[in-house]
């Protein structure tokens, strides 16, 4: 997890290299699919996919500005106390990010209800901060947190696409399943309720896993 | 300077401490007033809402002033005279642990379309945390006109569908009294049918149970005051009607003690 690089000061603010702290994450590092990290959150909320969504923002806040302050602080931390640290950054940001939603999406917050406090043992935040954040100035660290979030996004919002589709037959709350499909009304389609069960999201994050080292070379292992 | 001595990590760790309950304080007393004001509106809405009146969050102060009409706190069947906490800001998690004559709830009257309204908060137990709602009953103290159902975190797709139309549209109609018992409505799996039953969610039977629990729980407080209320609208008595009565009844007394008085003077 080394990406300890030494960066040149001319380096342009999009330089390849910085293109790919914000893309790598979405394919060739998913913090989920290949780091298999931040499970928990994926199968707790993706049942439908708006509490997804505003999970992934939340996420991609707390990840971008915990990076970038982890990153200003990187040469005063004492290194005995440093997972403690980076813990108070992370809790401290979500308590604000869980405050500003109860003051101003209160309807969301309600949603998300317990998840929002749970993004502090989201492990793919505390794993950036140690292997990214440390060592790295902190517009590098703010591309990696972005990338990173967007990467954690991606994977819920499929999940969530897939589970609120085939187990409420709703999506964002709308029903796209025609009524008349259903059995119910004489039809021949009935949603399958297995997919709004927890172990249906490890199902579906496999699944993506197994077409995304099917179809991504670099990452068939020997 | 040595980021590891151990006298720099000790005042790193208190600055850092420090620093970051000061944001924290700043943010939560600054963010207060709008969190208080989102469940303020939440609850007048949701009160609304067990009456049929279905508005806006924003909207909710404008219409609760218009429909509800007496905010009531009742202890063991009686009104509570001047409460020490008013209604709506009564806090249900503690109440219902206290003993049923223990208890002081909220009551709120409201008036629709010209008809007596009484809204009875209720609390309970769901699977993951707690339920609560509104249930509002007719002037008779017994049919159901609508109820409203909200939790903290059932599971989405399952416990949570009880705040969903689907379970919350069977409750108007239903009754919660039989030949003047109290009775609550059972939260049945599947075969509910009659006055008396509804529906559970299937899937989140733990939910159901804690509603059905919660139901009975909280109704039963009212039961006392209730039939008091619906007792006195069958006859209606007014007051002033009553009044008069007392004053015919003094007046011939008093002339019926002047006569007595009058003959006894004569007699003498």
């Amino acid at each position: 997890m080394a990406e300890v690089k030494e960066v040149k000061k001319s380096e342009p603010l999009f330089s390849k290299k910085n293109k790919g702290l914000i893309t790598d994450p979405l394919n060739d590092s998913n913090p989920i699919t290949v780091q298999v990290l931040g499970i928990c959150s994926a199968l707790a909320i993706t049942v439908q996919l708006k509490p997804a969504v505003v999970m992934s923002i939340s996420v991609l806040a707390v990840m971008a500005i915990g990076n970038v302050v982890i990153s200003l602080l990187r040469n005063m931390i004492p290194s005995r106390i440093r997972i403690i640290v980076q813990l108070v950054v992370v809790a401290s940001l979500v308590i604000l990010v869980n405050e500003v939603l109860q003051a101003f999406a209160y309807d969301v917050s309600k949603e998300l209800s317990v998840f929002v406090g749970l993004i502090i043992t989201n492990c793919i935040i505390m794993g950036r901060f140690e292997a990214f954040a440390l060592a790295n100035k902190p517009w590098k660290s703010l591309l990696d947190g972005i990338g990173n979030a967007f990467g954690y996004a991606w994977i819920l919002i499929a999940v969530a696409f897939f589970r609120e589709l085939l187990g409420s037959g709703t999506l964002w709350g709308i029903q796209v399943i025609p009524n008349s499909w259903y059995i119910d009304n004489g039809g021949f389609y009935s949603n399958n309720g297995f997919f709004l069960f927890p172990p249906m999201a490890l199902i579906v994050v496999g699944i993506i896993i197994w077409i995304q080292r099917n179809k991504n070379t670099k990452l068939i292992e020997d | 300077m040595d980021v590891n001595k151990n006298s720099y990590t000790f005042t790193f760790a208190a600055i850092m401490v420090v620093v970051v309950a000061a944001i924290l304080s700043f943010a939560a007393t600054s963010l207060k007033p709008f969190q208080d004001k989102n469940i303020d509106l939440e609850s007048k809405q949701n009160i609304l809402k067990s009456i049929g009146v279905e508005i806006e969050r924003d909207q909710a102060d404008e219409y609760f002033s218009k429909y509800i009409k007496q905010q009531l706190v009742v202890q063991d069947g009686k009104v509570v005279e001047n409460p020490e906490v008013p209604a709506l800001d009564i806090n249900m998690a503690k109440e219902i642990k206290k003993d049923g004559a223990a208890r002081t709830l909220p009551l709120y009257i409201a008036e629709k379309d010209g008809n007596t309204c009484f809204i009875l908060p209720l609390r309970g137990k769901g699977l993951w945390g707690p339920v609560w709602g509104y249930i509002s009953l007719e002037s008779d103290g017994s049919t159901v006109i609508g109820a409203n159902f909200d939790h903290e975190g059932e599971t989405p797709g399952l416990g949570a569908e009880i705040s969903k139309p689907i379970f919350m549209d069977q409750f108007p109609g239903k009754q919660i009294m039989k030949d003047g018992e109290f009775v609550s409505i059972e939260v049945r799996k599947g075969d509910a049918s009659g006055d008396y039953q509804v529906d559970g969610i299937s899937g989140g039977t733990i939910t159901s149970v804690g509603v059905d629990d919660m139901l009975e729980d909280c109704i039963a407080n009212y039961v006392a005051y209730l039939d008091k209320v619906s007792a006195s609208a069958q006859e209606p008595v007014s007051i002033e009607k009553m009044e008069m009565e007392i004053d015919e009844l003094m007046d011939s007394t008093a002339t019926q003690q002047d006569s007595i008085t009058a003959v006894a003077l004569i007699t003498e």
